[in-house]
């Protein structure tokens, strides 16, 4: 059993319990930054593929995990980042100029479209969402000067700091590329997380009375939480764009809204790791299956044959899993596992049970 | 008369849509959470009905397989309300949503694996014919269309305000606790909302078939469906058909008087600007939690 | 001065008068209880003052300024702090997080700043957290301090939910029926614990109660209400034997 002793108001407020956790988390990240020596060029792609996911499941966290507004349509702002990105450098801007600021003008946009979802609760914030995910889409083949329409786009090497990176060419770059962005947004959100906004999110999404009775001044607290997610998400589109290398609107389907917003949920909502781990089941998921089929070819004999759906149905079934047996998803599963070994042997069976609570219903009574 | 034709076959359309809206007003209705895999169960019903009555597959008559088939679609709903649904009590609306959207794509590729991916068509005793209205031709079908809908509606509307059983699950709605202890059974009662959207999604899957031809995407026009419902003001029936007909008739107009490729934005351009204008829809009641 | 004056205040619901020209006035440092029957409009006056609802005639002042031009979140950055009739705490959040929201108010930083966590955001979360550990070591949290609010038993979250409204460091606390659903020990403890916020913080405090018991043991002044209107208004004494207070309560005597 291992019992961390509080001495300091810093060992709340600094992010890592203990030296112990913090020398893990440096581990990961040595490891992580290690990767390219250690994969072949395949599986260093898939894992970058599984960050950039996790990149837009951060996105997506900010705004779903812990400002608990659902959002069906965050492919409009994966695509709103990417082409941003490609129109920029294709008028001469530089990668490193134009690659934040493809970031920034999502976030914008997604404050713009805040100001209308506020009035929005739960299923209404979806439907609306999910619309505009799917407006987007049609807007994309209309307004084919800009976006090249059905025929897409191709996304030149791009330039940092005087390397040029390109998916195929420079692939450890890359995947270096998509690991910095992807620590230096982590670390942000940690880092709000521990300040007055990110506890005025987690206010919102638990009750907006109670918030606004603290002080919390419930529309701007949710246009932010618009802005900073579409901001991410953004960059994660910027950087799916440069992975794809051709991208059109069909990269960005009302689909991709709807897989992403069912990573996080199989990760586990209202946590950083459950970005991750829900990117890691996407990213991985195809792989696995093609390898368990081949296995299962390889036993049974002749069975290539390509099953359509099989990906979504299998992905559909592993939620509903998720959500009737450990809603809180992978890390919910995860801190469990931890508690446990750090009790040991004082674990009790009920130590996460919540109460149960009869239906509040959300409208008028 | 060009327009009035368009407007037929737009009503006929927007009845499908109503239809599956209707399921979702149903459910919500009564247990206050939403059911994204409606156009699925849809869908499903569909290909039940083609399964058991076109001739490549078992061949019995319209007239046997059609009840056969409601009360398949009815025992779905039911189950699935009894072996999932109830697991999530006391859970947030919004983990309904991710969960039945995930119930989507199984029932999705399931029928996939069943029936093929091939569009197919049901076979059916009104099939090609067509009755003539002064100068207006109609396939027979789009008029039983219409004729279904609008009686199924008013029906269900009669239920849920005169009959008992409907009282009951309007009260089950509003608060389960208290009419749990006025001794309304709950959970029976939920579980017959959910059989009942179920028979309503297949009666809506017949249609969509007899008219058309359906495979396993045609579910995704679900979510066209619940936008109807939503620009129709979830929570009321009559509402629910409305707005599937207003998104049935603005489809054909759009694409007719803008450009082709308009008729796929236009309902949800309307659903946009209902949600920004009229937050509850246009047939609303006002919500304000009580604290 | 008062520190709080509602005047000639009316609110209608439809037809319904939920509160009819209500006048009353809380003087700084008092203990003021309202008391009345079930829909007396006691809730609906605390949920006027927070803004949540606008009077259709009226003025409340607050410290001498007119709260009605305040947003409702602006209600408490001039500070006035409640707690909710039915329990509004942060459910998915740990106590000490729950009451560090309390904190909101103080918030000086800005969006960038907390992301990149600057010294000066570091130094008023240090400051933040030391309050807020008064609080804890006040109403005897300690052990609740990292637990989830949905997995304590009912009578810690009341405590919490004073708790936090005590962070925002408020000149008024607003108390909704703080002793409902409590045990009879744990209501002593909140009587104590009301006497001592307003003994030692200085706090004034309005209070919405049922529990008689409770209302005499710490009011200064206690207004009864019923329909919307002021009944009476005076010492826990002499409400208790008004005979207009009584007749609302038991009825008219035969």
């Amino acid at each position: 059993m291992r019992i961390v002793f509080k001495t300091d108001y810093m060992q709340d407020i600094r992010p890592w319990k203990d030296g112990q956790q913090l020398t893990l988390y440096l581990l990961l990240l040595a490891a992580a930054i290690a990767a390219p020596w250690l994969l072949d060029v395949f599986f260093l792609g898939e894992l970058t593929n599984v960050l950039i996911w996790a990149i837009a499941g951060l996105g997506l966290m900010v705004l779903t995990g812990h400002t608990g507004q659902a959002s069906l349509g965050h492919a409009a702002f994966l695509a709103a980042g990417c082409y941003a990105n490609i129109i920029l450098m294709e008028s001469g801007m530089p990668f490193m100029l134009a690659f934040p600021l493809a970031g920034i003008l999502t976030g914008f946009a997604g404050a713009i479209i805040a100001i209308p979802a506020l009035r929005l609760h739960g299923i209404y914030l979806a439907i609306f969402t999910l619309a505009l995910s799917i407006l987007v889409d049609d807007i994309i083949v209309l307004s084919d000067a800009w976006t090249g329409g059905v025929g897409g786009k191709f996304a030149p090497p791009v330039n940092v700091f005087g390397f040029e990176i390109e998916r195929w060419g420079t692939p450890g770059a890359f995947y270096w590329l998509v690991l910095g962005v992807a620590v230096i947004v982590t670390l942000g959100y940690v880092n709000l997380l521990r300040a007055p906004l990110g506890r005025a999110f987690i206010a919102v999404r638990d009750s907006e009375v109670s918030a606004q009775a603290m002080g919390v001044n419930v529309a701007r607290t949710k246009t932010i939480s618009f802005g900073l997610s579409c901001a991410v998400t953004g960059w994660a589109g910027a950087l799916m764009g440069l992975y794809a290398g051709a991208f059109n609107n069909e990269t960005f389907s009302v689909v991709i809204s709807i897989q992403l917003l069912m990573m996080i949920v199989i990760g586990g909502l209202g946590s950083i790791h459950g970005a991750y781990f829900g990117a890691i089941v996407i990213g991985f998921l195809p792989q696995f299956l093609s390898i368990a089929k081949e296995y299962v070819g390889a036993v049974f004999g002749g069975s290539s044959v390509a099953i359509p759906g099989l990906e979504f149905g299998i992905f559909g079934m592993i939620l509903i899993a998720f959500i009737l047996l450990e809603p809180m998803g992978i890390y919910g599963r995860w801190l469990k596992v931890r508690t446990w070994f750090e009790l040991f042997p004082f674990y009790r069976k009920d130590m996460f049970k919540r109460q149960k609570s009869y239906l509040k219903t959300e409208r008028l009574r | 008369m060009d327009n009035l034709q368009l407007l037929v076959s737009g009503l006929a359309n927007g009845c499908v849509y109503g239809l599956i809206a209707l399921g979702f007003v149903l459910i919500y209705k009564a247990t206050e959470a939403v059911n994204f895999a409606q156009g699925d169960f849809m869908m499903l019903g569909a290909f039940v009905t083609i399964g058991l009555t076109n001739t490549e597959y078992m061949g019995l008559p319209f007239w046997i397989s059609l009840p056969i088939s409601l009360s398949i679609m009815a025992a779905m709903g039911y189950a699935l309300d009894r072996f999932v649904i109830r697991l999530m009590f006391g859970q947030s609306q919004t983990a309904v949503v991710i969960l039945t959207i995930a119930l989507g794509f199984v029932i999705r590729f399931v029928a996939g694996l069943i029936w093929g991916h091939n569009p197919q068509t049901l076979q059916n005793p009104l099939a090609g014919r067509e009755v003539a209205f002064g100068g207006l031709v109609l396939g027979l079908e789009d008029v039983a269309v219409i004729v279904v809908t609008v009686l199924l509606t008013w029906g269900l509307y009669e239920f849920f305000n005169r009959t008992r059983l409907g009282l009951a699950m309007q009260g089950a709605s509003q608060n389960q606790l208290a009419a749990y202890y006025m001794g309304i059974p709950v959970k029976r009662v939920q579980g017959l909302i959910w059989a009942l959207a179920g028979a309503v999604a297949c009666v809506a899957g017949i249609l969509f078939a007899a008219k058309g031809s359906v495979d396993p995407n045609a579910g995704l026009m679900g979510i066209k469906a619940f936008a109807a419902a939503v620009i129709g003001g979830f929570g009321s029936l009559p509402g629910a058909l409305a707005g599937g007909l207003i998104v049935g008739v603005i489809e054909p107009f759009a694409s007719r008087y803008i450009a082709a490729g308009y008729s796929q934005i236009a309902p949800y351009a309307l659903l946009l600007l209902v949600l920004i204008f009229r937050p509850n829809g246009l047939f609303s009641q006002t919500r304000v939690k009580k604290v | 001065m008062s520190l709080l004056e509602l005047e000639t205040v009316t609110l209608k619901f439809g037809g319904l008068t939920a509160v009819d020209r209500l006048s009353f006035c809380v003087e700084e440092g008092e203990v003021f209880a309202i008391v009345g029957p079930n829909g007396a409009g006691k809730s609906t006056v605390f949920n006027l003052i927070s803004r949540f609802y606008d009077p259709h005639e009226g003025a409340i002042r607050f410290d001498g300024h007119d709260l009605l031009r305040a947003r409702p979140d602006a209600v408490a950055s001039w500070g006035v702090a409640r707690t909710f009739q039915n329990i509004e705490l942060f459910d998915h959040a740990t106590v000490l997080q729950n009451l560090l929201v309390g904190r909101h108010r103080h918030r000086r930083s800005n969006l960038l700043s907390e992301i990149f966590f600057t010294p000066s955001v570091r130094k008023a979360e240090i400051q933040n957290r030391h309050f807020v550990e008064e609080i804890i070591d006040f109403l005897d949290l300690q052990a609740y301090r990292d637990k989830m609010i949905a997995g304590l038993p009912y009578g810690v979250r009341k405590v919490v939910e004073v708790g936090r409204a005590l962070a925002t460091d408020p000149k008024l606390l607003l108390l909704d029926e703080p002793a409902s659903g409590l045990s009879v020990e744990e209501t002593t403890d909140m009587r104590w614990w009301i006497d001592d916020i307003r003994r030692q913080m200085g706090i004034t405090v309005l209070m919405v109660e049922h529990d008689m018991g409770l209302v005499s043991g710490v009011s200064d002044r206690v207004l009864a209400m019923a329909d919307g209107a002021k009944l009476a208004l005076g010492t826990p004494a002499e409400v208790q034997s008004d005979p207009a207070v009584i007749e609302a309560y038991l009825g008219r005597a035969a």
